[in-house]
């Protein structure tokens, strides 16, 4: 029986547990919604671009017809998520509420339909709490990229969240909503989720749809689950996944996903790869990661060092190729003409496109649409983009042959725990080294889950609680492997038992 | 090295207007991410296919079904200017 008596006892309960306690008659979810909407509402981290206003006339109308219910508004009940408020990444298409993508060239846009992902959580009962703050067009490892400014990571004010699902990933750290979606294109969902303490899941590429997502790399972008835990991530994405007519690149999933149950790890196979764990990772960071796999052996797994991913550490360089070409692409869109920002009153036409992406977009989103049309343009096109194409060839083969000896690759999910704000702004490929470590799965679009390992004892008295910042284990398997994930995720979380509500606000 | 010309012709391709301040460090940047990003000529790539897209499926259709198109005021309502029910843009001889 959940003692449900206070604001306080409602947010120590997880995203599942919530939605059990409201099919059980335990809590009310309009009392669950008012009290994570007062802490959202109060938010000094800057998570949140926009919070739901209270459920009534006026709260925001759902333009497009039918499908997802009002921002704010209560679910039917019976529904599996019975109401549990759901923050979403400010680049989710959502019907008549703000939806920027952190750019200040789709200032003011409110779309007229909702984005499949966030339409199917919706359809299956959780209700709208919020917009979150991201790096702009989700490009950005630290969430400094933003138009509505930096989110500060809850273990340490003076830090980053990590990006570009910063906002997500801080909200649901200070337990200022039970769960996030967001997304994740070089390691947007994994990196976040490890610096703010948190479970991170990049799905299969295509299980879930890209409909209604503000595109960044359509190749690599994915939607999924920032969670407290293993058990609400296996829920959120239940929720999310299955082929949508609207995008003709998602998938029918084989099988239902399952709430993970395994508390041991008897005959998997991890392998742990050189290449992803040793070069340019603190020892902190690799203290935790190596406690880990000392806790999966003692869970029965066994421990592969001979497996290699040989191509990984050109995966960053591939992918810093291929995902701004494809941005580059993207963002065309972005022109003064249909939606957001208009700039160059006077103008001609050209005038006019040339002032409002000047005006709209930031550094960072300069800086990868440059490069991506100079990788693209004529006389370049074959020594940049179609050599990072094959490189990402070599890279799937690599992780096929590493899946034939092990049934999961591990590593640290991050070289580093969270930075300081602007430590790392000036120089971009100091930014870019943060994703060295989860771009090879998105590369070859396999899943891979983050998952708390303990705290890095190398920034003690740091952090609001003097126990030093989150180290993330990142778990990745073959295509279509996460209910197996899941699992062992599942059973290393409970040996790790660490307490991802520790830095609740 | 990429140098404040060929910054400009790029800026020119991607519609992007750069302020006089915003050139140097453009180039500056681009040139360094360009060297990191020169690693990937170290390896010997041929015969090696490029891939486009992980999703193994080609040629899967929907129906060709006639459905109610977006409303052509809500389509239009997000526009910075409109006029007789279309969007509204500056003349390319201004």
């Amino acid at each position: 029986m959940v003692d449900a008596t206070g604001p306080y006892e409602l947010i120590a309960l997880s995203a599942a547990a919530a939605a059990r306690a409201i099919a059980a008659g335990e809590i009310d979810p309009t009392e669950l919604i008012g009290a994570y909407r007062a802490r959202a509402m109060a938010d000094e981290l800057n998570c949140f671009t926009w919070v739901a206003p209270e459920r009534g006339p006026g709260s925001g109308g759902d333009i497009a017809a039918g499908s997802s219910p009002a921002p704010g508004e209560s679910p039917l009940p019976g529904t599996p998520l019975g109401g549990v408020p759901l923050a979403v990444k400010d680049l989710f298409c959502t019907a008549g509420v703000p939806s920027q993508s952190g750019s200040r060239i789709l200032e003011g846009y409110e779309p007229p339909y909702t984005a499949t992902a966030v339409a199917r959580l919706q359809g299956a009962g959780a209700t709208l709490l919020g917009k979150t703050n991201q790096d702009e067009f989700a490009m950005g490892s630290s969430n400094e990229n933003s138009a509505f400014g930096p989110v500060l990571n809850p273990w340490d004010r003076a830090r980053v969240p990590g990006g570009s699902s910063g906002g997500s990933a801080a909200a649901v750290a200070a337990g200022l909503a039970p769960w996030a979606v967001g997304t994740d294109t070089g390691g947007s969902i994994r990196q976040p989720a490890a610096m703010c303490g948190i479970v991170g899941l990049k799905p299969t590429y295509g299980a879930v749809s890209r409909y209604g997502m503000i595109a960044f790399a359509s190749s690599l972008d994915q939607a999924g689950p920032l969670t407290r835990n293993v058990t609400d991530a296996a829920l959120m994405l239940r929720h999310m996944i299955g082929r949508d007519e609207r995008d003709a690149t998602s998938l029918r999933f084989p099988e239902q996903i399952e709430l993970p149950r395994a508390d041991r790890l008897d005959g998997v196979r991890l392998g742990v790869p050189a290449e992803l764990s040793s070069e340019g990772i603190e020892t902190g960071v690799l203290e935790r990661f190596h406690s880990a796999l000392a806790l999966a052996q003692e869970l029965g797994a066994t421990i592969n060092t001979d497996v290699m991913l040989p191509h990984a550490p050109h995966g960053l360089a591939a992918y810093y190729v291929i995902a701004p070409a494809e941005a580059s692409s993207n963002l065309a869109r972005f022109d003064g003409v249909r939606y957001g920002l208009r700039a160059g009153d006077g103008q001609d036409l050209v005038g006019m496109y040339t002032r409002t992406r000047h005006d709209g977009f930031g550094p960072e989103v300069k800086r990868r649409i440059m490069l991506g049309t100079y990788a693209l343009s004529a006389g370049y096109y074959d020594a940049y983009y179609g050599r990072a194409q094959r490189v990402r060839t070599k890279i799937v083969e690599d992780f096929r042959a590493a899946f034939e000896e092990v049934d999961f690759i591990v590593s640290p999910t991050t070289p580093g725990v969270a930075f300081e704000l602007g430590e790392k702004t000036t120089d971009p490929w100091s930014m870019y080294l943060n994703d060295a470590l989860t771009v090879p799965m998105s590369l070859a679009g396999i899943p891979a889950i983050s998952i708390p390992c303990g705290l890095s004892g190398s920034s003690e008295g740091k952090g609001p609680v003097g126990r030093g910042l989150p180290v993330g284990l990142q778990i990745a398997g073959p295509a279509f492997s996460e209910n197996r994930l899941l699992d062992a995720a599942y059973a290393l979380e409970q040996a790790i038992g660490f307490d991802s509500t520790a830095a609740h606000v | 090295m990429i140098d404040r010309d060929e910054v400009l012709h790029v800026a020119r391709l991607a519609r992007l207007r750069l302020s006089e301040q915003e050139i140097e460090p453009m180039a500056a940047e681009l040139s360094s991410v360009l060297d990191n990003i020169a690693k990937i000529e170290e390896l010997n790539l041929d015969g090696v296919p490029p891939t486009s897209h992980v999703v193994e499926v080609t040629g899967r259709l929907r129906a060709d079904e006639p459905h109610e198109p977006l409303p052509r005021e809500v389509a239009l309502a997000q526009a910075p200017a409109v006029s007789d029910d279309g969007f509204l843009v500056p003349s390319p001889q201004a």
